[in-house]
C-alpha cells in the first residue's frame, strides 16, 4: 500500500536523523538523501554560529560548529525564525563534556541570547528622569515601573561571565587576571543602538520584581534582601538612566 | 509612487549591503527578503527593512510555511507574516512547493514529497488558507530535486498547473532549480521551461550552484556562486517566450560586494530591457 503523506513525512524526518526506516530505503540509498541530511543540519548549525558570536570568538568557528551540530541533532529548531534558535544552547554548553574547562561558556551564551532579544524587541519609549521626579513627589512605594521590551538583565552568580562577554563583544584583549565572582548584566536599546553595563544582584532583583508587576516598595525590599546596604536611590536613577523602563500608559495610573 | 515604476531585475537583500541597497538608484531594481528574518517586534533590523521598502519595491519570499506538510500552516506564523506584509507592503509574497515544519520541529530545508492526489488537495487547501489569511495571491516556487521518488501521480508541471488553477495562486519559476533538477533527475530543462504555464509566472529566480563536494555527480542549489552560463541561456530562452517578469538574483553564501551583485543584476536587467514590449508585459 502506498504511504499517506503523513506517514511519508514521519519516515522522512526519522531518516533525516540517521534512522533507516525500511520504507525509506529506496531514498536513503540515493546520494541525494545526504544533501537533505547535510542541509538540515547545516541550516541549524549556521544559525547557532550566527546567534552566538561571542562563543565563536572564544572557542573558534570549528569548535562551535562541532558543538552546534551535536546540539542541532539533540534539539532541532522549533521556530522557523532561526534568529531565535538556541534558547537551550546555554544549558547544553553547561553540561557539554568538551566544554568542561570553560565553565563560563553557558553564561556567556546566555548573554548572547539577551543581545538578540534586545536587538529584536518592540520599539517602545522609555521614561525620562523627569517622570521619575514626578513619581517621587507622589507615593513612590506603591507606584509600578515596567521594564521595556528592549531591556534584559541577568544575574550570573558563578563566574565573571559579563566581563568575559563584554571584552569579547567589544573585541578587546582579555585581562591577565579575572576576579572570579558572580556578575550581572543589563542590556538595553536606545535609538536603535544596543548598550550594556554591569548590573548588581540588587539591580537584577529589583528589575525581576518590576517585571512581575510588584510595586516599587516591594521591589526595593527584594533588592535589599540580596544586598542589605544597597543605595536604592542610586539604583533607580541608574536604571532609569539606562532606559530600562517603559513610559507608563498615560491612560493608566502608575 | 514606487509601485508604478517598472519592476525589472532585483537582488536578495543582505544585511551587510543595507546602506548600498538603500542608496542604489538602478532602474528596475527591487529587493527580496526571507520574511522569517524580519518577523520580530522592532529594532534596527526591522527599521532597515522599512527604510528599504519605502525606497524600493520589496518581495517577501518565505522558506518555512511548509505548505506541503500534511497539516495546516502554523497560525502564529501566518499572523506574523500578515503583520509584516501590512507593515512593509510587499509587491509580491511567495513560498515553496515543499515542506520543512513537521510535528513541532522546523527542519531548515525544502523537503520533497510524492505528488499524489492527496498531496494536491492538502497543498491547495494550505495555499488557499494562506491566501485567505494574507488577503492576497501568493506565488509558489518549484523546488530543487535531489531524489528519485516513487509514487508520483503528477508531473511537477501538471501539479503546479493544477494548484494555480484551483487556488488562483501564481508561480515563481526558479530557472536554476530547473537546471539543477534536470541534471540530478535526468530530464530536459529546456523542455520543462518551454511547457511551464507562462501566464501564471509572477517572478523568476536565478542563482548559482555547486557540484557535490562528495562522491556523487549531483549539483547542489547552494546560491554561493555567480549564475552559470547554462542558466543564463535557459533564462534568455524563457523570457523570449513569455516576455518580461520580475527577476531575482539570489546569493546566500560567499556573498561578494554589492557592486558585484549589482553587475550580475544589470545583466538580467539588460536581457529584460531587450525583451521588453508593452504587449508582452504581464501585470502582477
Amino acid at each position: 500500500m502506498r504511504p499517506s503523506l503523513e506517514s511519508f513525512q514521519d519516515a522522512f524526518v526519522a531518516a533525516l536523523f540517521d534512522a533507516e526506516p525500511s520504507e525509506m530505503m529506496s531514498l536513503t540509498r540515493q546520494p541525494g538523501f545526504a544533501v537533505y541530511r547535510n542541509t538540515v543540519i547545516k541550516g541549524a548549525t549556521d544559525a547557532l554560529v550566527a546567534n552566538f558570536p561571542t562563543i565563536e570568538r572564544l572557542v573558534g568557528t570549528d569548535w562551535l560548529q562541532g558543538a552546534a551540530a551535536i546540539h542541532a541533532r539533540l534539539s532541532p529548531p522549533t521556530d522557523a525564525r532561526l534568529l531565535y534558535y538556541g534558547a537551550d544552547f546555554p544549558e547544553f554548553l553547561d553540561s557539554f563534556e568538551h566544554a568542561r574547562d570553560m565553565p563560563y561558556l553557558g553564561d556567556v551564551a546566555r548573554l548572547d541570547l539577551l543581545w538578540t532579544h534586545v536587538h529584536c524587541a518592540d520599539d517602545e519609549p522609555g521614561i525620562e528622569m523627569s517622570t521619575l521626579a514626578h513619581l517621587a513627589s507622589t507615593d513612590l512605594a506603591s507606584s509600578r515601573l515596567t521594564p521595556r521590551a528592549a531591556c534584559r538583565w541577568i544575574w550570573l552568580p558563578d563566574c565573571p561571565a559579563y566581563t568575559i562577554w563584554r571584552v569579547n563583544r567589544e573585541q578587546l584583549q582579555m585581562p591577565e587576571e579575572l576576579n572570579w565572582h558572580g556578575e550581572g548584566a543589563l542590556l538595553t536599546r536606545t535609538a536603535g543602538r544596543l548598550h550594556w553595563q554591569a548590573a548588581s544582584a540588587a539591580d537584577c532583583a529589583f528589575l525581576d520584581a518590576c517585571a512581575a508587576q510588584l510595586p516599587l516598595g516591594l521591589a526595593a525590599d527584594r533588592a535589599i534582601e540580596v544586598e542589605p546596604d544597597v543605595n536604592l536611590e542610586n539604583l533607580i536613577v541608574r536604571l532609569v538612566s539606562a532606559n530600562a523602563f517603559a513610559a507608563a500608559n498615560p491612560g493608566l495610573p502608575f | 509612487m514606487k509601485k508604478t515604476l517598472q519592476i525589472g531585475a532585483g537582488l536578495g537583500l543582505k544585511p551587510n549591503h543595507y546602506q548600498d541597497a538603500l542608496d542604489c538608484a538602478a532602474k528596475g531594481l527591487w529587493f527580496e527578503v526571507h520574511p522569517e528574518n524580519y518577523m520580530i517586534g522592532g529594532g534596527p533590523r526591522l527599521a532597515w527593512l522599512e527604510a528599504i521598502a519605502a525606497r524600493h519595491p520589496l518581495s517577501l519570499h518565505g522558506v518555512s510555511l511548509s505548505l506541503a506538510a500534511d497539516c495546516p500552516p502554523d497560525a502564529e506564523h501566518l499572523k506574523r507574516l500578515k503583520t509584516l506584509a501590512d507593515h512593509v507592503q510587499p509587491m509580491l509574497i511567495s513560498e515553496h512547493l515543499a515542506w520543512s515544519a513537521w510535528r513541532g520541529q522546523y527542519h531548515p530545508d525544502l523537503l520533497p514529497f510524492p505528488r499524489t492526489g492527496e498531496a494536491l488537495r492538502r497543498i491547495a487547501s494550505n495555499i488557499q488558507c494562506t491566501q485567505d489569511a494574507l488577503g492576497r495571491r501568493i506565488a509558489i516556487e518549484n523546488p530543487t530535486h535531489y531524489l528519485k521518488l516513487d509514487g508520483h501521480d503528477y508531473s511537477e508541471l501538471d501539479f503546479l498547473t493544477e494548484l494555480s488553477e484551483s487556488t488562483g495562486c501564481g508561480l515563481l519559476l526558479d530557472v536554476n532549480n530547473v537546471h539543477i533538477s534536470a541534471h540530478n533527475l535526468g530530464f530536459d530543462a529546456a523542455a520543462y521551461l518551454d511547457a511551464f504555464p507562462a501566464k501564471a509566472i509572477m517572478e523568476i529566480h536565478l542563482a548559482g550552484f555547486s557540484e557535490d563536494p562528495g562522491d556523487s555527480t549531483l549539483l547542489i542549489d547552494t546560491h554561493d556562486a555567480p549564475i552559470a552560463a547554462d542558466v543564463w541561456s535557459l533564462y534568455t530562452r524563457l523570457i523570449e517566450r513569455i516576455g518580461t517578469r520580475p527577476t531575482l538574483i539570489e546569493r546566500d553564501d560567499h556573498i561578494p560586494g554589492f557592486d558585484v551583485l549589482l553587475a550580475e543584476r544589470d545583466r538580467a536587467q539588460a536581457l529584460l530591457n531587450r525583451g521588453q514590449s508593452p504587449r508582452r508585459a504581464v501585470a502582477i
